[in-house]
């Protein structure tokens, strides 16, 4: 593989029919791709979250990022956008849900996708990745220490609540990674997530870094935690290989 | 973990944000991941007048302690102002 891709921006159309700003990474070193919707993080639709959108190209999927923020600060830059979207209550599931949603038909019609699709998310967007692949049809899921699928924190909004009740209807499977230090979640909450899926008989795999807490996939902040990163990703690719190839 | 636990004040004053000065309405005091700060979490403040945009915004993200010194000298500041000084 020689890590051939292009970027840019783009637009689709999310939610309720709106047109929302996108990050598209295409691979360039082969004809037919598995495809994947990123989902970032609280700190929104940042440098660093495209990065990962280039690393998936680079390793030979087509993937998509939807800025989760575009309506709250169109054409801002991305922390002005987070914490206006956070001054409104942040992202409603319902539109979360919708963005997800136009961004996995864009890549189904993509031009050498092989029609599979996954999706991953980070720190809230691994919340709204679990949230996303049991409100749509997917192909692999990955949740990277996302709190608040069974205990929702003091002060979120209301248009957030628990989804572990959507648990029966989980479209995929499901690969979590999450660190034992992480107070949200913590590993007691992912535990339980993990016995719930198996009570619906639903295929997942859950892995629990020691050493490593919330975040520990950001190679920009004090939180990376180079061991957990690194197998990490590994189990990333190995997931997506077995689920999104072909 | 991510927090939507946020205390907003009505603010009087003026920033000064990546385009100069602008008067200020609001401002937001929150716990979380910070953008910038090297720290799992930090008190941020935002400083903010949403009808100019959400780039009208001046933000710091501090660590708790700095936060803790920040009220405190805050605080004595005032305190020491000469009579009839602050209201």
């Amino acid at each position: 593989m020689k890590e051939s891709l292009t970027a840019e921006t783009i637009s689709i159309t999310g939610h309720g029919g709106d047109e929302i700003e996108a990050y598209l990474a295409l691979p360039r070193d082969q004809e037919t791709f598995g495809t994947v919707v990123v989902i970032h993080h609280m700190p929104g639709y940042d440098s660093s979250t495209k990065e990962i959108v280039r690393k998936f190209a680079a390793n030979g999927y087509a993937a998509l990022m939807p800025n989760l923020y575009h309506r709250d600060a169109p054409g801002a830059s991305p922390d002005d956008a987070a914490a206006a979207a956070r001054a409104k209550g942040g992202v409603p599931d319902e539109r979360l849900v919708g963005d997800v949603a136009g961004a996995a038909d864009y890549l189904r019609r993509l031009p050498g996708g092989n029609g599979k699709v996954g999706v991953i998310g980070y720190c809230s967007g691994g919340r709204q990745t679990f949230l996303a692949a049991c409100s749509l049809t997917f192909d692999a899921a990955v949740d990277c220490y996302g709190g608040g699928v069974i205990n929702v924190p003091e002060g979120l909004p209301a248009s957030m609540t628990p989804i572990i009740d959507l648990a029966e209807n989980l479209s995929c499977p499901l690969l979590g990674l999450f660190g034992a230090d992480d107070k949200f979640p913590p590993p007691a909450e992912t535990a339980e997530i993990s016995r719930i899926l198996d009570g619906f008989g639903k295929p997942h795999e859950f892995h629990t870094y020691e050493g490593a807490g919330h975040a520990f996939f950001s190679p920009d902040r004090a939180s990376y935690r180079v061991e957990a990163a690194l197998d990490g990703w590994e189990k990333v690719w190995a997931f997506f290989g077995k689920h999104l190839a072909g | 973990m991510c927090t939507y636990i946020t205390e907003k004040i009505a603010a009087t004053g003026s920033g000064k944000g990546a385009s100069g000065w602008f008067r200020l309405s609001e401002a937001s005091v929150y716990l979380d991941h910070p953008a910038h700060a090297l720290a799992d979490h930090t008190l941020n403040i935002d400083f903010l007048n949403p009808a100019q945009g959400p780039s009208a915004r001046v933000a710091v993200e501090l660590t708790a302690d700095t936060a803790r010194e920040l009220v405190r000298a805050i605080e004595a500041t005032l305190a020491a102002a000469p009579p009839g000084l602050v209201e």
